[in-house]
């Protein structure tokens, strides 16, 4: 039983990277379409992202029937304790996702779509944002603060984390459309992305530093742990990620941006993800104790293992039909 | 100041009632045009490449709304539903996952292929993802009725503390439930479908607008309600018989029966009373109802004062519900078989009032689907999982003005985007028509696509 719930506590660590990483660099370029003053521009943007946002948007939807199986106690616990927050996330993603569908049809009213586009995508990401503060702060705090204070999610730190997801997934757009675009849209994006790094590496170190202090838990697992010189290579290994990826963009490179950025995000991701083990509810709940039965986890487990290369062959077939520099939009 | 409880039942019903038209229609339409692409690729005949085209715009509106709304569905069940969660996500939360799967993954994977890959992939390529589409809208349904079955019936499960677990995956698939229920949902949903191709067709045939195109479509969806119609109103029997067998009182609150008794009338209208636990009103036909729900004129069937009124689910809505749905399946195969005169007088096309109505008989299956569910959830109160978990104990440890926040919040947004704007724009499709020259479109993909085309056309 304990090794199942081992299992699917990676494997939904899985699905919710690739989530961050693939709907990622779509909310990135939903946020950065309001820095382009053509409407052309916003077309070709839209149109590299198109026909996969949706698969993107899916890990987001695993992600939750995931942890809703395998995890029923941890679901039952963390939705009510974030309700407005997820609520505000599901009617952002609402004006996002319509926003493909609509802007394609619209006539004037084209220019209301792309900013719901933008601000849909924008407080995706803030949320998000708030939710991993959440995370690291520990809901013990939060569960019982909301019914007093009812807007005790929004602190600080949660700002601090929002401002974090923003750039992160603003690099990412950034660094995607420098793949999947040409000219004067993918030199902007140059620009973009160089701008972008340096805030993001900033906030990247003070949260680092602040993290540790926000709890004796998380300090202790970092500092008084006798892997600290093994989880020393985290922190190094993303410097020199962002080194690689500051270079990439002196460089010109197309591809190689993306993927050193991709490489910070699960470096960092993995620190995080050492800062919360073995909780699934910070400082309440572990996720041996959150997991269902043994014949659940191993039903979900039997059908992950089937379909997932199925899964990730079509969502590669997805990416690779579609591959290639987008000159021209596209539409239905 | 608030009952959570019943906020949160509105909430839920009423995000799930936007959310399942959505579903329902991509259902219909995935497996419509996968038919048509069929023909399209059988035949070479171009008007089937044009079908497909135009109902595939439409589609991908559709779709792209139910994906969205899906979404709040499943963190709603967390959010609002915390306990109920905690307590069966053992069994629900892997169908739940089972369904991202199979269904999602692959709707996602193909989706763009079928909506931007007319000139990317081959045509047999093509149709293979359009299968594919249509596949995982099924195996959806399928999952979402396997989760919903088992709380109409949960078989196989085991309790440990306030946590429920199942102890065979098999049973639970093999639901006595869950193959009447499925079957009917998913004619429901190609009913719903083929009404509103219809409706469409009919409005151009009036217009006399696309004159070939409409009466393809119409024809073609005129003698599938033909055979859909029927088998549908048999499987509504079969579904009827299983729910008296395993949910007595629920067939008491759609009949209309307090007092057990055999020989039970059918009450074609009646104003029950939860108060005193009697119909004030009855319109009644003596014997029909057990005939039909136990095909037996003497047929022993339970009311519900068998049960204290604290177990009984309230009677007038899934009284109603009932009636009305049921009133509409036959009315609808009143009209196929009107359609099937009028086809063998070969006058399908040109009758102006059969025409008419159905024009305005395009919500009809929707209206109906909403009813069965009605009739259905509300039917099984007051218990969330049948005999097992009680509705009022399913809440989250929530604060009542959050729930209230974001309930008007969300309504304000559904009646936006899909209330106003979804038909906004589907109406903007249909008005445009599928007026596209073929010939064109094939030489030079998507030049007929571009977004601006639909203003030039105001």
């Amino acid at each position: 039983m304990n090794n199942l719930a081992i299992v699917w506590a990676g494997i939904i660590a899985f699905i919710i990277i690739m989530y961050i990483i693939l709907d990622g660099f779509d909310l990135g370029i939903g946020i950065i379409s309001i820095l382009f003053d053509s409407s052309h521009d916003r077309d070709l943007m839209v149109t590299t992202i198109a026909p996969v946002w949706d698969g993107n948007q899916t890990w987001l939807v695993f992600a939750g029937a995931a942890l809703y199986g395998a995890f029923p106690l941890a679901f039952g616990m963390i939705m009510p304790s974030i309700y407005t927050p997820i609520i505000i996330m599901i009617v952002a993603l609402i004006f996002r996702g319509v926003s493909f569908e609509f802007r394609l049809k619209s006539g004037k009213s084209k220019k209301m779509w792309e900013i719901s586009f933008f601000v849909g995508s924008l407080i995706a990401t803030v949320v998000q944002g708030i939710i991993l503060g959440t995370f690291l702060q520990g809901f013990n705090n939060i569960t019982t603060m909301h019914l007093k204070n009812h807007l005790a999610w929004l602190n600080l730190f949660n700002i601090a984390t929002s401002f974090l997801l923003i750039s992160s997934y603003i690099l990412l757009g950034s660094n995607w459309l420098i793949y999947k675009t040409v000219n004067s849209l993918q030199s902007k994006c140059y620009k973009i992305s160089t701008a972008i790094q340096y805030p993001l590496g900033f906030l990247l170190i003070v949260l680092s530093l602040w993290t540790p202090f926000l709890n004796d838990r998380i300090y202790e697992r970092w500092f008084k742990s006798e892997d600290f010189v093994y989880l020393l290579f985290l922190p190094i290994g993303a410097v020199m990620f962002w080194i690689g990826h500051w270079h990439a963009l002196r460089q010109k490179l197309e591809l190689a941006p993306f993927l050193t950025s991709i490489g910070i995000f699960i470096l960092c991701y993995i620190g995080f993800l050492i800062s919360l083990f073995p909780y699934i509810v910070p400082g309440k709940l572990t996720f041996m104790d959150a997991a269902a039965n043994t014949s659940t986890l191993k039903f979900m487990l039997i059908g992950f293992c089937i379909i997932i290369p199925f899964l990730l062959l079509h969502t590669f077939n997805a990416y690779y039909l579609f591959k290639g520099k987008v000159t021209e939009k596209l539409g239905y | 100041m608030f009952d959570l409880t019943l906020i949160s039942r509105l909430q839920f019903a009423f995000t799930i009632s936007f959310h399942i038209i959505f579903p329902a229609f991509s259902i219909s339409m995935a497996l419509f045009i996968c038919i048509m692409e069929a023909n399209w690729l059988r035949t070479k005949d171009i008007i089937y490449l044009k079908i497909c085209k135009f109902w595939n715009k439409i589609f991908a509106l559709t779709f792209g709304m139910g994906v969205v709304s899906g979404i709040v569905m499943e963190f709603q069940l967390g959010t609002n539903w915390g306990g109920f969660a905690s307590s069966v996500g053992g069994v629900l939360g892997a169908l739940f996952t089972y369904e991202v799967m199979t269904a999602f993954f692959v709707e996602a994977g193909f989706l763009g292929i079928m909506i931007f890959g007319w000139d990317k992939v081959g045509a047999r390529l093509h149709f293979f993802a359009t299968l594919c589409v249509s596949l995982g809208t099924t195996l959806s349904a399928f999952w979402i009725l396997c989760a919903n079955t088992w709380m109409q019936h949960p078989v196989a499960y085991q309790q440990i503390h306030d946590r429920f677990f199942t102890t065979s995956w098999v049973t639970i698939l093999s639901n006595p439930l869950l193959m009447p229920r499925f079957i009917h949902m998913m004619l429901a949903s190609y009913i719903s479908g083929a009404l509103v191709i219809s409706s469409v067709c009919a409005f151009y045939l009036i217009k006399k607008q696309h004159q070939l195109f409409s009466k393809k479509c119409f024809s073609f969806v005129w003698m599938c309600l033909l055979i859909l119609l029927p088998i549908q109103i048999l499987i509504g029997d079969v579904t009827g018989i299983k729910v008296l067998e395993y949910q007595p009182l629920k067939t008491a609150a759609m009949e209309g029966i307090w007092e057990s008794g055999p020989g039970q009338p059918l009450r074609l209208l009646a104003i029950p009373s939860q108060q005193q636990q009697k119909n004030s009103f009855e319109l009644e036909i003596p014997k029909l109802a057990s005939l039909i729900n136990t095909h037996d004129l003497n047929g022993y069937m339970i009311g519900l004062k068998s049960v204290p009124p604290k177990d009984q689910p309230h009677m007038l809505p899934v009284f109603y519900s009932f009636r009305i749905m049921v009133g509409i399946g036959l009315l609808l195969l009143l009209m196929a078989i009107i359609a099937l005169y009028l086809r063998i007088r070969g006058q399908l096309f040109d009758n102006p009032w059969f025409l008419k109505l159905c024009v305005i008989s395009s919500p009809l299956g929707f209206i109906a689907l909403w009813c069965g569910w009605i009739t259905a959830e509300i039917g099984r109160q007051p218990w969330i999982v049948y005999n097992l978990i009680r509705t009022v104990d399913a809440g989250a440890d929530i604060s009542a003005y959050h729930v209230v926040t974001c309930f008007v919040l969300i309504i304000i947004v559904y009646a936006v985007v899909f209330g106003y704007f979804y038909f906004y724009y589907l109406n903007k499709i249909l008005v445009n028509g599928p007026e596209l020259d073929v010939t064109d479109a094939l030489s030079e993909p998507f030049s007929y696509m571009h977004p601006d085309n639909g203003d030039k056309h105001q």
